[in-house]
């Protein structure tokens, strides 16, 4: 039915997709494999509409299509459920099912119409309890993923893309969109399906496509009996090898930071760990099995229950109060979370230790200059100048910058959130020098990253969290790429 | 690559660093900081003034009050350009001048002294940008709510306090009046209050670690967040500051009319607001300058000023300044588009 050859997507200094070639059949459950940054996302977006491909044909029922826009991709009967479920909160349960295309004549909505055709589709996924009239943002997160559907469904989508649909679900809940899924497909819908559980693909899953670096490595591999050994290393084993630098032979210092019985309640829960100094603590995990929130707990940033002690102190749980005690966090999204994009690098570098440029407010903006000039020469940012708008550099070089933030000071613990997310390859390797640098210079650094050979190249020991729950705790070189893929999506411990 | 922590005494390239002082001056900083446009416009209506009536416009009595009726606006315009960078705004910025003055003007405040009713007009109106700061930053309230409220009750309580009654000053206290009849060089004595604020606040907004939180916490709440500023703190103060800038003008503004009246300052806000936009602050946040703001009230000040020599209707003045607004707001988001790479 969909048939896509040879994809390109070139994004400045990354190619996202490298000739990805992928075939799906009317009524079957395709499901797409990789890892963070394999190109997933981008092929997605491709079918929906929102990017264009450079090189490469879609064929969809024979025919060549070029979707321009995400309307036409709609035009087409492509519909896609994204991660975040993009619904309006305040409007009815009808209403984002027909946003867009409402049951109206010259601009007045006939509610009636549009709630009994709402509840008509509603019952076909087996959900009449859902009423059309409700508040969206009232539903539970797994009756807005049959909203979702119902949308998908009342654009007379033919094939419907899926991607991660049940990282925000209950294990019932998961039960119940397979069993919506398995009704359109048996109506000759064609569902692409994303995920990173591998028991939920061999469940649901007809065939799989497995993509590698934005290429495609295997096709149509049926998905109920394909070893698991094989499926990963074939998502495994990259082409790009990074350099990662050397360990250090002395064994690490003092204890920085000790981490007991940390709760934060529906992201994790008991997490106990240490860093010491000159360490370098890795989480490895998918999105959402809560890596990312256990650093933001820890730097006092998201509530939680538990303790956490810093230089042999309890720290208090405030943000304000943790920097000044020595840690610094480079967050998840860099431009969201960490810079001022319109403001220069200088400004950018200072902004975690103002008060140490200051007397009685007053700025010491030569002796600030002087820092950030170091820094930027120091940690190789270019172009070379401290006043150049953040918003102009690349990201390796943004991400330099948020690093540079936390060179100044007396740091203890830096935490680092996915530190080379949208770095290319060479700028990679200079972080890894960098952060190591960071490390021999005796602080400790706690790093989470979604890419397996990053955290086990880069951190001296590892914890492995999944949904929640810290289930191996290691020395990374007694670890490989293979054995923490399988218990991160598996959930087996080593 | 050397070791990152350590402080090393060469600071890079020297050529990048004169490179920039080249620019220090400050017709070229004005130059740089995008606001030729309004200096350009304000050029025009200076010509067009000159042209229309050249009797009377270049005189300096006109000058003079020009700037007079520019320093009572100015100076809560400076307090409203911090609390917009500063991601906010403040709607209550008149009827908090208005309660200010009143409130220094009471028989009973007045039994004490010019001092003391200057400096009663300045608590009343930090306390009242306070209880915004506070409503805004800990109660989580939409800053134009929270300030639209106040604006409303500060107006009703300024009523109460002056049963709707203008009060006038008393001769033993015209050391206040004398802020506007007292002249050095010719220039009254609250021109240079407003040059002082101005100055203050340009040093506040550039040299101090204050001024540089304003910006990130109006840029990026989330990264001023996790770089360690006190956000809530920060706002709070934001707002206390333009509560300040409220009761200085409430002073400014006794000198003037030599009352306290619950009908001064009406419609300020809007004033105060529009010349900071014009001005080329962000609404959003994040970007904008004192010099800007300051500009664009005078751009407004001679416009009325303009009008009025001219014989002019007033409504077609209102119309002049919402064109000018809008004109500005579409100039700047060109000069905008064509800065980004």
């Amino acid at each position: 039915m969909l048939v896509m050859r040879g994809i390109v997507k070139q994004f400045p200094g990354v190619r996202a997709l490298d000739g990805v070639d992928l075939d799906v059949r009317a009524g079957e459950v395709h499901c797409l494999l990789g890892q963070n940054g394999a190109g997933k996302s981008t092929l997605i977006k491709v079918l929906a509409g929102v990017h264009q491909p450079d090189e490469g044909t879609v064929e969809f029922n024979g025919k060549r299509i070029r979707p321009s826009g995400p309307n036409d991709a709609i035009r087409l009967g492509f519909a896609t459920i994204y991660q975040e479920l993009d619904l309006v909160d305040g409007l009815s349960v009808t209403d984002n099912i027909y946003l867009g295309h409402e049951h109206a004549k010259l601009g007045f909505v006939n509610r009636a119409a549009g709630n009994r055709a709402a509840r008509q589709v509603l019952e076909r996924l087996g959900h009449p309890e859902i009423r059309p009239t409700t508040e969206v943002g009232r539903l539970s997160p797994a009756a807005k993923q049959v909203v979702s559907m119902a949308r998908a469904l009342s654009h007379d989508a033919r094939l419907i893309i899926m991607d991660e649909p049940s990282a925000a679900l209950a294990h019932d809940e998961v039960a119940n969109l397979f069993r919506i899924i398995r009704e359109v497909t048996a109506q000759g819908v064609a569902v692409v399906y994303i995920s990173h559980r591998l028991e939920e693909i061999r469940e649901i899953g007809d065939r799989v496509t497995v993509l590698k670096d934005g290429r495609t490595v295997a096709v149509g591999l049926p998905a109920g009996d394909t070893p698991t050994s094989q499926i990963v290393s074939l998502m495994t084993g990259r082409d790009v090898e990074y350099v990662f630098p050397p360990r250090p032979t002395e064994p690490p210092g003092e204890e920085v930071l000790r981490v007991e019985g940390l709760t934060s309640p529906g992201a994790f829960r008991d997490v106990s760990f240490s860093v010491r100094a000159g360490e370098i603590l890795g989480l490895a995990g998918l999105v959402g099995s809560g890596r990312s929130e256990i650093l933001e707990a820890v730097y006092g940033a998201r509530p939680s229950t538990g303790k956490v002690v810093l230089s042999g102190k309890p720290v208090r749980k405030s943000v304000v109060g943790n920097v000044r005690r020595g840690m610094g966090l480079a967050p998840e999204e860099r431009k969201a979370q960490a810079l001022l994009l319109d403001q220069s690098v200088t400004a950018n570098i200072s902004l975690g230790s103002l008060p140490a440029f200051a007397r009685l407010g007053w700025l010491d903006r030569t002796r600030e200059r002087a820092e950030a000039e170091r820094l930027v020469k120091a940690l190789d940012i270019r172009p070379p100048d401290p006043e150049r708008a953040v918003k102009t550099l690349s990201g390796g070089n943004q991400q330099k910058a948020v690093l540079a933030r936390w060179l100044l000071g007396s740091r203890k613990l830096l935490l680092l959130d996915e530190p080379t997310r949208g770095v290319d390859v060479g700028a990679r390797a200079e972080l890894y020098a960098v952060i190591r640098e960071l490390a021999d210079s005796g602080i400790g650094v706690l790093l989470v990253s979604s890419e397996v050979p990053e955290v086990l190249g880069l951190a001296d020991r590892v914890l492995v969290v999944r949904e929640g729950s810290v289930i191996h705790e290691g020395d990374a070189r007694e670890l490989d790429e293979h054995l923490v893929l399988d218990m991160i999506m598996n959930g087996r411990a080593a | 690559m050397s070791d990152p922590t350590k402080p090393r005494t060469d600071t890079g390239p020297p050529g990048l660093a004169t490179a920039r002082q080249a620019v220090a001056n400050p017709l070229g900083r004005l130059i740089e900081g995008g606001h030729v446009g309004l200096l350009v416009a304000i050029a025009l209506l200076v010509v067009v003034g000159l042209v229309t009536r050249p009797d009377a416009f270049g005189t300096t009595s006109n000058l003079i009050s020009i700037l007079s009726l520019a320093a009572t606006i100015g100076v809560i315009t400076v307090g409203a350009t911090f609390v917009i960078i500063g991601g906010g705004i403040d709607l209550s910025v008149g009827a908090v001048m208005a309660l200010s003055s009143v409130w220094a003007t009471t028989v009973a405040t007045q039994e004490f002294g010019p001092v003391v009713m200057a400096i009663c007009a300045i608590l009343v109106g930090t306390g009242t940008g306070l209880v915004n700061g506070i409503l805004i930053a800990y109660g989580r309230l939409v800053p134009f709510i929270a300030t639209l409220a106040m604006l409303v009750a500060a107006r009703g309580l300024a009523q109460r306090m002056s049963d709707r009654k203008t009060q006038l000053i008393q001769p033993e206290n015209s050391a206040i009046v004398e802020l506007s009849t007292t002249r050095v060089l010719g220039v009254p004595l609250l021109v240079y209050v407003f040059a002082l604020v101005v100055a203050l606040g340009w040093i506040l907004l550039n040299r101090t670690t204050f001024g540089r939180r304003t910006y990130a916490v109006g840029g990026n709440p989330e990264a001023a967040r996790l770089a360690g500023i006190d956000v809530r703190r920060h706002t709070m103060l934001l707002y206390a500051l333009s509560g300040l800038c409220c009761g200085i003008a409430a002073i400014l503004i006794m000198a003037r009319t030599t009352t306290g009246s619950s009908t001064h300052g009406d419609l300020y806000e809007l004033d105060a607001i529009a010349a900071v936009i014009i001005g080329g602050t962000l609404l959003t946040g994040g970007r904008g300058t004192i010099i800007g703001s300051i500009l664009g009230l005078l751009i407004f000040t001679l416009i009325t000023n303009l009008f009025i020599l001219n014989g002019l209707n007033t409504s077609d003045q209102l119309i002049a300044k919402g064109l000018i607004i809008v004109v500005a707001v579409l100039l700047q988001r060109r000069s905008l588009k064509e800065r980004a790479p």
